[in-house]
């Protein structure tokens, strides 16, 4: 595998930079890839733009940051606007099928997966992990990172007391069929 | 499992693989002033050092940081703070102290973009010159600048071990992206750790400020009956002030020549593809990682470049540029031209600059431009 790039946007407080930290960590430590991590966000602690960059390679990664992402993974129509352009041809799009909307899918796309990850978390009973159901979801639909390695770093990043809600959240949005 | 020593392979930001790198050399006395992007640092070592015995103290200011671990370092401990360009310039006047009072301490910038307070949690490389020349007076000065999490460790330790072998305030030049991102880092056991401490004054008939023949003083330990006097003022070897020209003379020149005669020993640098390169650029911290990838798209574009990455800024590898200077150079960095200058000094001609004034790293592409207008 060459340089790979996986960049995951939307507003602060959804969890866009621990869903990346999770990737990043698991293929790093666990599926013993060469993987960065790096994070943009505004001065806002909620609401403002944040985003995550997670860069593989199979050397050590030169330029950490994503320039044309081959995955790219949206939670808010405001970074719809701002990242898609920057989507590589023929890359992967992955949305929060509520939070953006599209009358089509652009003809760049060469792969297009949604989940309603918002609705899904609320309905397993905190909108809070909505970002684990993604990060479950990009698991199985991307096959960037092993589902053992995923889950492992997920359950070892959030909280002790929410730990089955996240493991759940992990599971719900690896085996989500899209309608 | 020691709790000093996190054997292992973990995944973790420049900033807090640069705390490790100082526990791990030793470090247990850590006084700062929160500053973004360095307060990683701060938050990791209010955390750790309690853990193995050390101290942490969030200070009123980078004054009261700067002063406090010269105190530390005197009291026999390691001692570290860990700011940013703000903090950066008020910690200038107590760094002169530390070099006055040979005093080995060690002090982190993680550099984000100025003049003043600038971008916060952007980032900059404008703090070279200052890292250089920030206090006043004739010295010399030590800076390390990684380009990895997992050189933040190392070098932290390395920086330590300049500063007790060298007695001497070391800057680890750290920038924001390399301070934030996340990496691998694998931290080594113990025994694979090389740590150097300083030298030790037994001898109660010895003045204190006696260079051994390296002109390095073994340090007086506190409270075992030595006369110890620290003064910033110009000192005999007896430690006392003593204002003319003659112990001006000698004892600054000492303290510069401890380290201009064994420059080549802290020199260090990386050439990536140079062996054959028609250009090579200059770079450092997240701006040769910048470099490396123009590096590859130029060699792919049928350019034959190469990469020289400054380790160690400050002192200046001039001597090895000098004898590449047959080839094209590039200097890029996110400042206005600070390297380039002892670039240009040191292979005697113009250098093509690539230049940023912050907020964001270079994007390679930007770099592959200097690269191609330097072979024009």
């Amino acid at each position: 595998m060459a340089r790979l790039e996986l960049q995951i946007g939307g507003f602060g407080g959804q969890g866009v930079i621990l869903a990346g930290l999770v990737i990043a960590r698991a293929l790093s430590l666990y599926d013993k890839k060469e993987a960065v991590f790096t994070q943009a966000y505004g001065p806002e602690a909620r609401g403002g733009a944040s985003s995550s960059g997670v860069v593989i390679d199979d050397e050590r990664v030169d330029y950490p940051y994503p320039l044309n992402p081959d995955i790219l993974v949206i939670m808010s129509q405001e970074a719809y606007s701002t990242y898609f352009p920057r989507l590589k041809e023929g890359g992967t799009l992955i949305i929060e099928k509520n939070l953006v909307k599209m009358d089509k899918v652009p003809e760049k796309v060469g792969e297009f997966h949604s989940i309603p990850a918002t609705k899904i978390a609320e309905e397993l009973g905190n909108r809070i992990v909505a970002n684990i159901i993604m990060v479950g979801f990009i698991t199985k639909t991307t096959g960037i990172v092993s589902k053992e390695s995923a889950k492992r770093a997920v359950l070892e990043m959030v909280p002790a007391k929410v730990r089955d809600l996240n493991e759940k959240a992990f599971e719900t949005g690896y085996s989500y069929e899209e309608g | 499992m020691s709790k000093d020593i996190l054997v292992g392979d973990h995944f973790l930001s420049g900033d807090v693989a640069a705390a490790e790198g100082a526990i791990a050399a030793g470090c247990r006395f850590f006084a700062g002033y929160p500053i973004t992007p360095s307060s990683e640092v701060a938050e990791r070592m209010a955390r750790r050092l309690p853990e193995v015995g050390g101290i942490f103290i969030q200070m009123e200011d980078e004054l009261a940081s700067m002063a406090a671990i010269l105190g530390a370092s005197w009291g026999g401990r390691k001692a570290m703070t860990a700011t940013s360009g703000p903090g950066f310039s008020l910690m200038m006047e107590n760094y002169g102290l530390g070099i006055m009072t040979e005093t080995p301490v060690v002090i982190v910038n993680v550099q984000r973009a100025g003049p003043s307070t600038g971008l916060p949690t952007l980032l900059g490389q404008g703090d070279v010159m200052q890292a250089r020349w920030g206090t006043h007076g004739s010295y010399q000065a030590i800076a390390l600048s990684p380009e990895s999490p997992q050189e933040c460790f190392d070098m932290t330790i390395k920086a330590f071990n300049l500063a007790e072998r060298f007695r001497q305030p070391v800057i680890l030049l750290m920038d924001e992206s390399v301070g934030h991102l996340f990496e691998r880092v694998t931290i080594p056991p113990k025994e694979e750790i090389e740590i150097v401490n300083r030298k030790i004054l037994k001898d109660k008939n010895r003045k204190i400020y006696e260079p051994d023949e390296d002109l390095v003083p073994p340090m007086p330990p506190i409270g075992e009956g030595f006369g110890i006097h620290v003064t910033g003022l110009t000192h005999d070897e007896r430690g006392y002030p003593s204002i003319n020209a003659e112990t001006q003379e000698r004892m600054i020149g000492r303290i510069n020549d401890k380290i201009r005669k064994y420059a080549d020993e802290i020199v260090d640098y990386e050439e990536f593809m140079v062996d054959d390169a028609e250009v090579i650029v200059v770079a450092y911290g997240i701006t040769a990682r910048s470099a490396r990838r123009a590096v590859i798209m130029a060699r792919e574009n049928g350019i034959k470049a190469g990469l020289f990455r400054l380790k160690v800024i400050w002192p200046f590898p001039s001597k090895r540029l000098e004898e590449l200077s047959d080839r094209e150079f590039v200097v890029a960095e996110v400042n206005n031209g600070q390297a380039l200058v002892e670039v240009e000094r040191a292979i005697k001609k113009r250098a093509v600059f690539v230049g940023k004034m912050g907020g964001e790293p270079h994007k390679p592409q930007e770099i592959l431009k200097g690269i191609e207008e330097a072979v024009k």
